[in-house]
């Protein structure tokens, strides 16, 4: 791994299609810089919405505007949740490690369709676009809150339709991407993959891409029953015209609960990925994962109404998402299990990659178990819409898929760009990120339970420590982010040559050469054993 | 070893159809949201949505239901013509496809033309004064005929595409995965149709 | 990659009658809604519509002649779109 050889052989970075340069990757549909432009349009915007968050938070250091009015923030918040929700986090994962590594991990050359891949881009950046619209154009930005409730949303005079077609479009990119992903995933196994030998990011991504075609357009006709309501006074949600706000959330949660699962299960199905490599020995219980994957993408459809147990449903409505909502917890508890049965009795190496990994399991623990608080009816009658609910939710989110985001990147960058960072300041990073996210999170689970509401520009003074505290955390987060991604460009241009398996990893995607060449394979593999073969053991599942 | 791959070298009728079934699914969810408004408003004012739909015109929207139908069988007929390598068959079929589509979407502009000529739309000053329920009624069948023609016209767009490359050889007996997935997307339009029509015209 | 060396070709007779199968039940779907079940008749309507739209999904979209998979996958689209509108009924039913 000398630092000055050049790559003996053309890789898909530097293969050159009909067009050069910037254009050649706005119409190139090789799945890996697909991917790559995913990347970077994602962390752009995650950058943006981490400094709106950033904004909310110096904002809320103390009581009264601070530096912000309360119309201000209420949009601040929006766009926070509108950016970080439907252009990080929904699509994240999936087309950024899914475009990346699917394909290669099954053993194909590209995914199914990889027209309609550059096209899905496409309709995301111009989704992304306009939801950046919705903050200069005409009115003021949308304070609706992402969640975009009637009546509110249909009377307020801010830019709402266009937040709500960004929504849309956005919508449409995330179907079109499952579709292909589910097509590719039947129809271009290698010759011997059966779905038992397949390994676990696809099966997560699997189980994701249905939850992508079968979920997302209820949302999409529910968006524009709120432009219909905007537009043409349509009355579905109008009490006055005899409609029902109600039924605005069933129609909005029957997308948004599995949505969350659309985040999580390619998050669990990346860490699930690196145990095994950094404990040199096969995933425990293989087809518990798999199966759980779909356990939860399945159950996971059915919770919607936990979301609205305020919201005066019936008693059995309630009783009845309540139940669901402590069963789907089940599938996941077997993944945490399996992973820390992985890396039991395993020659653990703590790189980065498993340091993030480990983590993971650490804040999705902290997430799942206030999700049950939440979950329970009783509980959930205290913490409903108070700062409770804003940490659960960010344990869940952000330390969960967002810390496998980061595990992945730090896993598979070598293999993406054929060089690898600096592990020192990787780790230091990850102390920043880690303590950052904690000090900014867990005062808010505090201050909930005390009584203080989410989406509240203002407070009583008796909330003010948790506030500083969690304020002083989101320095710490910010600082960590930075120098993550400051050491990751860094090492794109600077960083020591990769070799093609820097990690002793035993699936397909270390046996290609790094950076990968344009068609992956020079021959498509013909797979005979488990994916997670670490060789002689006795482990052959 | 390759050079470029041409995307022509990838030809999988079957995962097509499937990726084409998997959109069809998407269409019934978004469809299906509108289906669920209507279950709970129809549920919660039956009377009202009764004495709405009397205003609607059975006889046009029978005669529109039977157009679709028959569409349904002159696409399916065009890709069994193809099958069998009849082009000047499946052309003229589709053809026939398309004169049916527009006779629907003939039909749909009288009828919405009527309704606006009394003032029956979404926000007028006449359905503001109806009842709820009827207010709920206008509103569901402006919004799911209206989305409903949209998906008519997206599919005249991809029968007239299949119509001319069939013209121009691109689809042939061995490649015609644009055509049978066209008429599929077709069939799902006269599918949700089939649906449309009772709950929105017959509940008299 | 599987390849379907002999896709079955339905006949234009196949398809003809299907059309007719379809004319009928509109027939009787129109005739039937003039009689009065009242809250059964949404029952009615539903059912006749849904064998029409199931002998549109069989023949005309050819599912009857596809795979075990995809007959599946169309079932199993129905049946969570059913569990849906059951579920949103729970609340909206037992309020």
């Amino acid at each position: 791994m000398s630092s000055t050889e050049k790559y003996t052989h053309e890789s898909y970075l530097e293969h050159k299609g009909k067009y050069k340069g910037l254009l050649g990757w706005l119409t190139s549909t090789d799945h890996k810089k697909i991917g790559l432009m995913y990347m970077y349009a994602i962390t752009v915007f995650f950058l943006v919405a981490a400094l709106l968050g950033l904004m909310m938070r110096i904002e809320k250091i103390a009581p009264g505007p601070t530096i912000m009015d309360a119309q201000t923030y209420n949009g601040v918040f929006t766009i926070h949740g509108v950016i970080m929700i439907f252009i990080v986090v929904i699509p994240g994962l999936a087309a950024v490690f899914g475009n990346l590594f699917l394909p290669i991990l099954i053993g194909a050359k590209d995914v199914a369709f990889p027209k309609l891949n550059l096209f899905s881009w496409y309709l995301f950046m111009t989704g992304a676009i306009l939801g950046l619209f919705s903050q200069f154009v005409g009115g003021d930005p949308p304070d609706t809150g992402w969640t975009f409730y009637v009546p509110y949303s249909a009377e307020s005079s801010t830019n709402v339709i266009w937040a709500l077609s960004a929504a849309f479009i956005l919508g449409f990119a995330s179907i079109l991407t499952g579709l292909n992903f589910i097509v590719t995933i039947h129809r271009m196994r290698a010759p011997g993959m059966t779905w038992f030998k397949m390994p676990l990011f696809p099966w997560s991504l699997y189980a994701t891409a249905w939850i992508q075609v079968l979920a997302t357009p209820i949302v999409g006709i529910t968006l524009l029953m709120v432009i219909a309501e905007r537009v043409l006074n349509i009355g579905f949600f109008d009490p006055a015209l005899g409609g029902d706000p109600v039924l605005f959330q069933h129609l909005f949660w029957i997308y948004s609960h599995p949505a969350v699962y659309i985040m999580i299960l390619p998050a669990m199905g990346v860490v699930t990925e690196i145990f095994p490599t950094f404990s040199q020995k096969p995933v425990f219980g293989y087809g518990a994962i798999a199966i759980s994957s779909i356990a939860i993408a399945v159950v996971g459809y059915f919770v919607w109404g936990h979301h609205m147990f305020t919201s005066g449903i019936s008693y059995w409505s309630r009783w009845f998402f309540s139940f669901l909502t402590f069963i789907v917890a089940v599938p996941s508890a077997i993944k945490v299990f399996n992973w820390l049965s992985t890396m039991y009795g395993g020659k653990i190496s703590l790189k980065p990659p498993l340091l993030y990994a480990i983590s993971f399991i650490f804040l999705f623990l902290i997430g799942g178990f206030t999700g049950l608080t939440l979950g329970a009816l009783a509980t959930n009658i205290h913490t409903h819409d108070t700062a409770f609910v804003v940490a659960h939710f960010h344990y869940i989110i952000f330390g969960g898929m967002g810390f496998a985001f980061f595990a992945g990147i730090h896993y598979w960058f070598p293999k993406m760009y054929g060089r690898m960072y600096s592990f020192r300041w990787a780790n230091i990073a990850w102390g920043f990120l880690f303590l950052g996210f904690n000090v900014l999170y867990f005062p808010l689970f505090i201050i909930g339970l005390q009584g203080m509401p989410r989406r509240y520009f203002d407070y009583l003074p008796q909330y003010q420590t948790g506030h500083v505290i969690s304020t002083i955390g989101a320095f710490i987060l910010i600082i960590g982010i930075f120098m993550m991604i400051s050491n990751l460009i860094y090492a794109r241009k600077k960083g020591a040559l990769a070799g093609p398996n820097p990690w002793k990893g035993v699936t397909l995607e270390w046996k290609i050469p790094s950076p990968p060449p344009l068609e992956n394979f020079d021959e498509i593999p013909v797979i005979t054993h488990q994916p997670y073969f670490f060789g002689d053991t006795n482990d052959e599942d | 070893m390759s050079t470029h791959p041409t995307h022509n070298e990838h030809h999988d009728p079957e995962g097509s159809k499937i990726g084409m079934w998997l959109f069809i699914f998407t269409e019934l969810f978004l469809f299906g949201g509108l289906f669920l408004v209507y279950a709970v408003f129809r549920n919660k004012y039956s009377a009202e949505f009764h004495h709405a739909a009397e205003e609607l015109n059975a006889f046009i929207g029978t005669m529109n239901t039977v157009v679709l139908l028959v569409s349904s069988m002159t696409v399916a007929m065009s890709v069994t013509a193809i099958q069998k390598g009849n082009s000047k068959k499946a052309i003229g079929l589709l053809i026939l496809t398309v004169l049916a589509a527009l006779i629907f979407m003939v039909n749909k502009y009288f009828e919405w033309s009527h309704k606006f000529e009394f003032n029956l739309y979404p926000g007028s000053d006449v359905v503001k004064g109806l009842d709820h329920g009827e207010i709920l009624f206008y509103g569901l069948y402006y919004m799911m005929t209206g989305l409903h023609a949209l998906h008519v016209l997206i599919g005249l767009v991809l029968l007239i595409i299949v119509i001319v490359r069939l013209k121009s050889g691109r689809i042939t007996k061995d490649h015609y995965s644009l055509h049978e997935n066209s008429g599929l997307y077709w069939h799902l339009v006269d599918l949700i149709w089939i649906f449309l029509f009772p709950l929105l015209y017959l509940i008299t | 990659m599987k390849n379907d060396k002999h896709p079955h070709i339905s006949s234009y007779n196949q398809h003809i009658t299907v059309l007719l199968v379809l004319l009928i039940l509109t027939f009787i779907t129109v005739a039937v809604s003039g009689l009065h079940f009242s809250t059964f008749s949404v029952g009615v309507a539903l059912i006749i519509a849904s064998v029409k739209g199931a002998t549109v999904l069989t023949y005309f979209m050819h599912l009857k002649y596809e795979s075990l998979f995809l007959k599946l996958i169309v079932a199993g689209v129905f049946l969570v779109y059913a569990l849906v509108i059951v579920l949103t009924f729970t609340d909206y039913l037992l309020r």
